[in-house]
């Protein structure tokens, strides 16, 4: 019998008295695909920093290929066939895709016979695993997707047998995961040992041979795929059945709240971010805005949500609103009724730092209710803050406890507490769910839809197209400050949305009844090539890193 | 959950780090061969053995005070305010003008007004760079430390032009009168057969002081303008995000950090000296940084620090004069503890984080597993 690839023995590591990992054994057998899979704060991105040597394990072992090895730090793991693909690319931007793979693992002083090398390892690499890359291109200029190849070059180039890929779909688009996942089965064949780390059950079905769950630090099970199913692993992860589909009953779509006209966005570096976006949100609905992320979707939340200079209209209740005035910021819109949950909860939805019921009043300190003459009412906004915990069953309920220690799901409830219970005409709500574990994604979906039932309009920016998908009422597909389509969400259909996602027409598209296709999508026929779509995906990168 | 109780975090590690420095001190005094033991004596003998001693370490720490709030309420807002200086020069200018030119019927009349001036030519002389900083992005470290040579610049000019008495060799301004001088603590505390605090220069000011530090406090943790002060010092994309104008803070935390700095000059200038003389300020604006950053920049962490700076000045001072021990000597030891206190908090922070966490695993072996990513 042949030694696992890799073999964790009892590690266990906590940060201050958060136990992050707790006696922890995975085997992974060569030339397999380990899926681990956890909500977030399961421990498991401690326990592959643990594997890569950025952190040191309080107790343990660690065995490769049947022998015990010590890794303090990454140049060890890399010495030991351990290579990593993080979920934050680390490359740099302004070097090619040639020089960012030798960087580190130069043969000499001198550059020139590596580069010469490492190109000629490079083709073999491409031939043999359908990794292709322009091994010239600065890496600022090519797309998410060819990024993502770069790191596991990188990984390969260093003789790595082990592969670790954090989160690796993140960031790419349905097309992208897909070839994705045909090179790390182009992999596994050549017998290397790949961990796949998500959250996203539908990918550990899709590729993993065996799968281990992580909750709360630690492993809870570990089983062979082809003999689990989604809802068995979703309940391990979270230790009890859950839902994964919404329920919600059909809109009923009354008066017009919000009405966009024309809307521009030119930002500080003089790069046209929307490029005349137009729509509207009805009472009682639900707009999913559905794209990869960096096509738009954030300026157009922050110019809704009053932090972002703007061209064009925007009536509020059939009000026009100001753009670039004096009252375009924050304070403005909430008087206008517009509630923001915003898509980066820790730099702008919430002060880390401050205490959960600092954070309740957060953007709405000057409310009557809040505060008393230039003081605050702390007492008040304390116990509004108890109340709202309740009600959104935020762990733990303290209201005094820092923001930054709650966990990713809690933070959110804090800040959907505090807007959903505003009362708001219309919520904008942007990345419901990302950072969030599965119980909070169910309740945060109820709570979206339970508004919308009151007869509020809602605008969702969200880059899970599921979730656009479960939760809308009508969807937008932006890409590249563009509504590439607009349509119902009953007639719309993955492969359509991810096309459009990658700035294509095509005959999915086509296939949705009811929607409304722009031009600039219609031009092409017949389904776009892999090909087509990384090279518009490429220039929808570039727009992405800001 | 924070790591170190915060009893340790705003006791042990000041101490810790005190005595670190006052360890290296010692190491220094016995280089040059002096008895450290009998320094240390002769510098608490001569800072809080007598009344006299202490009013002269109140009179230094009411400076610091003033000058440590300035930059602590400047640091809540992430303004780095390294003018106090200047501030507490341009402070003095204002003291000045409105006590000689304005006649005041009584000195308490004459306080208030004073402070109104003194505010007011510092919060004055700290908007410029704030106004640089918020429209035009021009570091305000950068510009509040070369606004201080150019107080001390615009001083000296006037000191030895407009405002110097005719006739006067001196570059100064002519004595006070008399309805505008501050009762001295030898005033207030001396009894009919016991003077008390005998020629030292602490006064009324150390009051307003402590006002201060009350009212700094209030404003911090208590007004809707404190909140969004902090909030901005946190995180400014979230600041923007409420709708918390980012010029509106820097314009707002700034002129109130210059007006702290300025009312400086009510002690030094209106308390003490009486008249305006070049070099007033003797670097206390400096010394607030240190001051601010010892006290982590809450209130009466800066009130605890600043008599501890203004025990140092007045010790080192008796040091100076008693022994052979060299006045740059005593510079050495308060710049140990600022390096200590400020610069190397991260020193004593990190071993002590170890030794707490440590304790808490020993004392509950089943942790309650939080989880973390």
């Amino acid at each position: 019998m042949t030694a696992p690839a890799i073999e964790l023995k009892d590690i266990s590591k906590a940060f201050g008295p958060v136990q992050a990992n707790k006696d922890i054994n995975i085997r992974v057998m060569p030339g397999t695909i380990h899926g681990i899979i956890g909500e977030n704060g399961a421990g498991k991105s401690t326990l592959m920093s643990i594997l890569y040597g950025f952190y040191k394990a309080d107790a343990g072992e660690i065995w490769i290929s049947g022998k015990k090895v010590e890794i303090p730090d990454s140049q060890a793991a890399i010495a030991a066939g351990i290579g990593m693909v993080f979920q934050h690319f680390k490359l740099v931007e302004t070097f090619t895709v040639l020089e960012n793979i030798v960087l580190g693992a130069e043969d000499s002083g001198l550059l020139r016979p590596s580069l010469a090398r490492a190109r000629r390892e490079l083709k073999a690499l491409a031939d043999e695993y359908e990794l292709n890359v322009e091994p010239d291109a600065l890496v600022q200029d090519i797309g998410v997707g060819m990024q993502q190849r770069v790191e596991i070059l990188k990984a390969l180039y260093r003789k790595a047998d082990i592969l670790i890929l954090d989160e690796p779909t993140g960031v790419l688009t349905p097309a992208e995961a897909d070839h994705l996942f045909r090179i790390l089965e182009n992999l596994r064949r050549e017998g290397k040992t790949i961990i796949l780390i998500t959250h996203k059950l539908r990918e550990i079905m899709e590729i993993t041979d065996t799968v281990s769950v992580m909750r709360r630090g630690q492993m809870t099970a570990t089983v062979k795929t082809a003999e689990t199913s989604p809802q068995e692993l979703a309940e391990l992860m979270v230790g009890r059945k859950v839902l994964l589909q919404v329920d919600k009953k059909p809109s009923a779509p009354g008066a017009v709240i919000l009405d966009v006209q024309n809307l521009n966005v030119t930002d500080a570096k003089g790069v046209h971010r929307l490029k005349g976006v137009s729509f509207q949100v009805r009472a009682g609905e639900i707009l999913g805005i559905a794209g990869v992320a960096g096509n738009g979707q954030s300026e157009l939340l922050e110019v809704l949500g009053g932090y972002e200079k703007a061209r064009g209209i925007i009536f509020m209740n059939g009000e026009p609103i100001d753009l670039t005035g004096t009252k375009s910021d924050g304070q403005s819109r909430r008087a206008r009724g517009i509630a923001h949950v915003p898509e980066d909860r820790q730099r702008e939805g919430l002060i880390m730092d401050y205490a959960a019921w600092e954070n309740t009043a957060f953007g709405y300190h000057h409310d009557a209710k809040y505060r008393s003459g230039p003081f605050m009412n702390n007492a008040a906004i304390l116990k509004d803050t108890e109340e709202k915990m309740a009600r959104f069953d935020v762990r733990p309920p303290d209201p005094k406890l820092a923001a930054k220690n709650f966990s990713g799901g809690n933070q959110q409830k804090i800040v959907l507490a505090r807007e959903i219970e505003r009362n708001p005409d219309l919520l904008l709500i942007g990345q419901p769910t990302r950072g969030v574990d599965i119980g909070a994604i169910e309740f945060i979906h109820q709570q979206i839809v339970a508004l919308r039932d009151q007869g509020k309009a809602i605008l969702l920016v969200s880059v899970e197209l599921e979730e656009i998908l479960s939760l809308s009422d009508r969807i937008a597909v932006m890409f590249d400050g563009h509504i590439m389509g607009l349509g119902p969400a009953e007639s719309a259909n993955q492969i359509g949305l991810g096309c459009l996602m990658a700035g294509m027409g095509g005959d999915d598209t086509r296939s949705m009844t009811g929607w409304d296709i722009s031009d600039a999508a219609k031009i092409e026929a017949g389904t776009p090539s892999l090909a087509d779509i990384e090279k518009n995906l490429a220039h929808a990168g570039t727009a992405e890193k800001v | 959950m924070d790591v170190i109780p915060k009893w340790a975090d705003v006791v042990l590690i000041p101490v810790i780090s005190l005595l670190l420095a006052a360890i290296l001190s010692a190491l220094v005094i016995l280089a040059i061969g002096e008895n450290p033991w009998e320094a240390l004596k002769l510098m608490v003998d001569g800072a809080v053995g007598s009344t006299y001693g202490w009013g002269y370490t109140l009179y230094y720490a009411t400076n610091f005070i003033f000058t440590g709030l300035a930059v602590a309420i400047a640091f809540h807002a992430k303004m780095f305010n390294i003018g106090g200086e200047g501030q507490a020069v341009l402070g003095g200018l204002g003291v000045a003008l409105l006590c000689l030119y304005i006649p005041w019927p009584h000195w308490s009349l004459a306080l208030l007004g004073a402070t109104a001036g003194a505010a007011l030519f510092g919060a004055g002389w700290a908007v410029i760079p704030a106004y640089l900083q918020a429209k035009r992005g021009s570091h305000i470290v950068i510009t509040t430390i070369m606004f201080n040579f150019i107080a001390a610049a615009l001083l000296n000019y006037l000191l030895v032009g407009a405002l110097k008495p005719a006739g006067s060799m001196e570059p100064s301004t002519g004595k006070f009168p008399a309805p505008t001088h501050l009762p001295s603590f030898q005033d207030m505390f001396s009894t009919a057969d016991t003077v008390m605090f005998r020629g030292a220069p602490a006064n009324v000011t150390f009051f307003v002081a402590i006002a201060a530090c009350v009212a700094v406090w209030a404003l911090i943790w208590r007004t809707r303008l404190g909140y969004e002060l902090r909030a901005f010092g946190h995180s400014e994309s979230a600041a923007k995000y409420a709708g918390i104008s980012p010029t509106k803070i820097i314009m707002i935390s700034m002129t109130i950090s210059g007006a702290l700095a300025g009312m400086m000059a009510i002690n030094n200038v209106m308390g003490e000296a009486e008249r305006l003389v070049l070099n007033a300020v003797e670097g206390a604006g400096f010394i607030g940084i240190a001051v601010a950053l010892m006290g982590r920049s809450h209130p009466f962490g800066v009130f605890l620090s600043a008599i501890l700076f203004g025990f140092l000045y007045q010790g080192g001072a008796e040091l100076a004069l008693w022994t052979s021990i060299p006045r740059e000597l005593i510079v050495v030891i308060q710049a140990l503890v600022i390096l200590f206190t400020g610069a190397l908090d991260n020193m004593v922070r990190m071993p002590l984080e170890k030794f707490f966490l440590a304790r808490r695993r020993a004392a509950k072996p089943k942790t309650k597993l939080t989880p973390a990513e």
